[in-house]
């Protein structure tokens, strides 16, 4: 009833104002309208090389790129949101695997893959725990492009060095004695860190250092007991570390933090895969200005997430969002987009010499193909919904301000309560 | 500000007629007369009723529900949502916050702009240029200044130092590096200068316009009365400048509670930086609670109408009783 | 409420000083304002100063050095980024700021010299709508929309942009028209003119501050708004914010590409205020916006 009596009168006002440069929009003629937040760098060069392909090969149907940048993602979610509310749904939009995606699936935004997967034979192409993770009632929601890895600690050999560190560390203890031998016989900032998620990003890597992934994986369960002494624990592992960070991170965007590193300015900064890519596209030289380990006390366990593109309920232009689709999840797709994007693709058959070029990312194929042991990244929406997600960086946030670490356990237990 | 009478209607003058036929047409002629000026309004009612009074109605129906995410129905649960942010350890920080940046916008705003029209309003050499200089700094979006603010106040100490704090170390103001928009507690006034920045200019014009607008005679009387200068301004000038204070003070403190583009472009979403506004993007696009989004904007309307409605009220009356 | 200083202009025109001032005062004042000045000019200098250096110049750390190497590189960039985004500015905003101006006009008129029962009210009602916060109503908007079928193209932002300068156009109006001496009014009335006659020989041709107010102020708004652009026009629609922070959305962020991105975006509404800014002035010292 209210529906019906705001489009009267939203028409009625249409009808008396007057109107310019209306009509566009979606429907028409051929074309398949694709939502991302890869505006830059890599990102936009991996999505390009996609794009390129996708003509090339359906020259009947236009391109429309629609990236929106900001916030890793949110400026385009809230933009997102917003379409999908009003039913005015892009043809594909990016999401990243996981909880994030259940949102969606829970709201009746997206259409379920099963046929897809089955004719493309990608549930034979994807690891399964990756399917698990986008799955609901047992149907498939999403089609992901590639893996990131969240745990990776980014060093300086230079400067471990001069502090007299002799290997990059292994555990939360190393670490933490590292820092302090940074901080005493250095000028360079012992970790670097950058803006709020960036500290949410290294907390996720400390509470899988210090629970191990059995442990971190239980935490992600509804109703998980987050009162415990391991957990509190981690947290003041967490808390040393944090004392070794530059006052002015607040400031500062990941990039900027993570840069210090082989600036020589900071020891080590804990920083997604995509550091890797930053690095070289700074013309700096892996094993030389900087060096990677994984995050101290996971080695062994691949903390993962993945982007992955989903298919509306509604999409205006479905046949060739199905296409665009089938592009993203082939062979020749991932590994033309990987590559220029920093990442390893999600499909197990990928072709590694497409990733000889980057040492790190052939590295992470390679580990990543042996099997490890994995754990799903909670801050890039793998393992818990946007909800979860944001109770816990308001109490990350808050404990930023008033260094209350019990205050900050209890916030925690209360999210995972409240799920 | 003031308001003409209504115009004494074009109807025959108030000699009474017991004719009823001619009683109806002075009726007729009485409403003929201000009906045009009501039609011509009647669009922008019909458009401010639905695009401002309408979407209220709809952000406090929602307000006043559990439609905690957008698949639920939602039915109505009264001030619920309202009560329960008082009790998060969030939301006092955010109006704490907000309080802060309103203190120092308004106060800073308010004072630059007083200043700058006091030292202009004797007239200068180059005032035209130096007038459009300071109010040129409105042209300017904060999604084009915000990398540069940015910039202009990283809070890096003085061996790291970058932007004024740098500009600091090289004067030889070690003094003054600070922590900026970082600092606890008091940072949201260092957040305040851009918005300072972008609005002196205006109040400048404004109080530019009430120095201005004060008589000579008043101000020569003084003196001749031997008032030095000061004291001109003290006890002529400025008590004539109440009512532009006040108007300054409205314009301010009401775009002070919506900033949004500012702290988004300087900060991002972080608690240290946080205010009512972000927080109720945060729920409404990252958390999707529809309720509590519209909980928060509830509260941002009626702080903003603590300080309007009486504002507003009070103008219309003092016009009505100057009978203007 | 004379809005002129007391016969200064003339007298600082003529080489003299006027009343009450002396000529160390003046020198004092003027430093100040000197001084003042140069602070208000400093982001703008970083801005322009980090626009014209190369990629690896444009630093943080250098920002307050002038370039070592001038390049336009970073203009040169940020043009091709924006430049399909500037004319959707321009198309969106011309309309919404004249329509917006002209309701304003009609609704000052009407509720300044033209008063019908509740003109108050209406006038107050509408006031009270320049203060509510956009978020509030970005998806019930939105979703209005959608189901009346009007999105698509910029038609949505301008009526967006109309709508809500609704209230602060008839704000300027009124109290611009409420200077009109009743008596002109009446005379024009008693010579016959309907409303919209007495509109538009006596009210019309003395608007022209107050349209100088309300078109700068409305103008400047759309150009700079970000919120409603993002929410209601699609790619091929974006005005220039909604560019401007894709720009400064990249990886790898080249900052003299963001700063000359941001300074071509501000570049329109800068020179409507250096070249307008007087007819501004006017138009506020005329008591337009002082309530």
């Amino acid at each position: 009833m209210r529906r019906r009596w705001t489009s009267v009168s939203a028409a009625a006002l249409g009808a008396v104002l007057v109107a310019s440069g209306c009509g566009g929009g979606g429907g028409g003629g051929d074309q398949v309208e694709v939502f991302s937040w890869w505006t830059g760098g890599g990102e936009e060069a991996g999505l390009n090389a996609l794009i390129e392909r996708f003509e090339e090969d359906n020259s009947g149907i236009e391109f429309v790129n629609a990236a929106v940048a900001g916030g890793s993602g949110t400026n385009a979610q809230a933009v997102l949101e917003g379409r999908l509310q009003s039913q005015d749904p892009p043809d594909s939009f990016q999401g990243h695997a996981g909880a994030e995606l259940l949102d969606y699936i829970e709201a009746g935004y997206l259409q379920p893959l099963d046929d897809f997967y089955d004719e493309q034979g990608l549930r034979e192409a994807l690891p399964d725990q990756l399917v698990e993770q986008i799955s609901y009632d047992g149907s498939v929601y999403s089609v992901p492009v590639n893996i990131h890895r969240s745990n990776v600690m980014w060093f300086n050999p230079s400067v471990l060095e001069e502090a007299g560190v002799e290997e990059p560390p292994q555990t939360l203890d190393e670490l933490i004695e590292a820092l302090e031998a940074v901080e005493a016989e250095t000028d360079a900032i012992p970790m670097a860190v950058g803006a709020q998620w960036t500290v949410d990003h290294l907390l996720e890597s400390v509470l899988l250092g210090s629970l191990g992934p059995d442990g971190y994986n239980a935490l992600w369960e509804p109703g998980a007991d987050w009162d415990t002494p391991e957990v509190a624990a981690a947290l003041e592992d967490f808390e040393a570390v944090m004392e070794h960070t530059q006052e002015e991170s607040a400031a500062e965007d990941w990039q900027e933090a993570a840069q210090r590193v082989p600036e020589g300015e900071a020891a080590f900064n804990i920083m997604g895969d995509w550091a890797a890519g930053y690095f070289d596209e700074l013309g700096k030289t892996a094993g030389e200005d900087y060096d990677w380990a994984p995050s101290p006390g996971t080695e062994g366990t691949y903390m993962w997430l993945s982007d992955s593109f989903t298919l509306p309920v509604g999409a205006p232009n479905e046949e060739a969002a199905r296409t665009w689709l089938e592009l993203v999840g082939s062979k020749e797709g991932q590994d033309a987009f990987n590559p220029l994007k920093g990442s390893i693709p999600a499909r197990s058959d990928a072709d590694p010499q497409a990733y000889a070029d980057s040492p790190y990312l052939s590295a992470a194929l390679e580990e990543w193909q042996a099997g490890p042991e994995l754990a799903g990244s909670f801050w890039h929406g793998v393992t818990v919904d946007n909800r979860w997600k944001n109770d816990i960086d308001t109490a990350v946030g808050l404990y930023l301000q008033d260094e209350d670490l019990d205050g900050l356990q209890a916030a925690l237990h209360q999210a995972a309560q409240a799920e | 500000m003031s308001t003409a009478e209504p115009a004494a209607g074009g109807a025959a003058p108030a000699a009474p007629s017991p004719a009823p036929r001619r009683r109806a047409r002075r009726g007729a002629g009485r409403a003929a007369a201000w009906l045009p000026g009501l039609l011509l309004v009647s669009p922008s009612i019909v458009l401010i009723a639905v695009f401002v009074y309408g979407m209220i109605g709809w952000n406090t129906a929602l307000a006043l529900s559990d439609k905690h995410a957008p698949i639920d129905e939602g039915s109505f649960v009264g001030a619920e949502n309202l009560i329960a942010l008082w009790q998060e350890a969030r939301w006092p920080a955010a109006v704490a916050n907000a309080v802060v940046f309103t203190v120092f916008f308004v106060g800073g705003a308010l004072l630059l702009g007083w200043l700058l029209g006091l030292l202009l309003e004797k007239g200068i050499a180059g005032e035209p240029v130096l007038r459009t200089l300071f109010l040129a700094p409105m042209a300017v979006s904060f999604i084009a200044t915000g990398v540069v603010w940015r910039w202009l106040m990283n809070p890096a100490p003085a061996e790291r130092a970058t932007g004024l704090n740098a500009l600091f170390v090289h004067l030889g103001l070690d003094f003054l590096v600070n922590d900026w928009w970082t600092a606890p507690n008091l940072g949201m006034a260092a957040m305040a200068l851009p918005a300072v920045w972008q609005l002196s200019g205006y109040i400048m014009a404004l109080f530019l316009a009430g120095f201005r607008g004060v008589p000579e005679e008043l101000r020569e009387a003084a003196r001749v009365d031997g008032c030095s200068e000061w004291q001109v301004y003290r006890h002529v000038v400025m008590p004539q400048l109440r009512p532009v204070t006040l108007t300054a003070v409205i314009i301010l403190g009401h775009m002070s509670l919506k900033v949004f583009d500012l702290i988004i472009a300087i900060a991002g979403k972080q608690i240290v930086a946080d205010v009512p506004a972000v927080y109720m993007w945060t729920m409404v696009f990252d958390v999707r609670d529809p309720a509590k989004g519209a909980a928060i904007a509830t509260y941002l309307l009626l702080a903003v109408a603590v300080f309007v409605v009486p504002y507003l009220v009070w103008t219309v009356r003092k016009e009505r009783s100057e009978g203007r | 409420m004379s809005g002129t200083a007391p016969g200064a202009d003339r007298v600082i025109a003529a080489g003299g000083r006027a009343a009450g001032t002396t000529r160390r005062g003046q020198a004092v004042k003027f430093a100040v304002l000197l001084a003042l000045a140069v602070l208000f000019l400093l982001p703008m200098y970083v801005l322009l100063v980090t626009g014209f250096k190369p990629f690896a110049e444009a630093t943080a750390g250098r920002a307050w050095l002038p370039p070592r190497q001038w390049s336009l590189q970073g203009w040169a960039a940020a043009w091709e980024a924006l430049a399909p985004g500037l004319w959707n500015s321009v198309q969106m905003v011309v309309p919404s700021a004249i329509l917006s101006a002209l309701l304003g006009s009609m609704n000052g008129f009407v509720l300044a010299r033209w008063r019908f029962p509740g003109a108050d009210t209406v006038f107050t009602l509408f006031l009270f709508g320049m203060f509510i916060p956009y978020q509030a109503v970005m998806i019930p908007l939105q979703q209005m929309l959608v189901s009346a079928g009007l999105m698509g193209g910029l038609f949505p932002l301008i009526l967006a942009h109309t709508v809500y300068g609704i209230p602060i156009c008839t704000l300027i109006f009124r109290n611009y028209y409420a200077g009109i001496p009743q008596t002109l009014i009446e005379a024009a009335r008693v010579d016959g003119a309907g409303m919209l006659g007495t509109y538009a020989r006596v009210v019309l041709p003395v608007s022209a501050p107050a349209f100088a107010v309300t078109l700068i102020w409305q103008a400047t708004s759309a150009w700079n708004d970000f919120l409603f652009a993002v929410f209601l026009t699609g790619p091929n629609s974006w005005p220039v914010t909604v560019q401007l922070n894709n720009v400064a959305g990249s990886m790898v962020v080249p900052y003299n590409q963001q700063m000359a991105a941001a300074v071509l975006a501000s570049l329109p509404t800068l020179v409507v205020y250096l070249v307008l800014g007087r007819y501004f002035m006017r138009g506020l010292m005329a008591g337009a916006l002082k309530g």
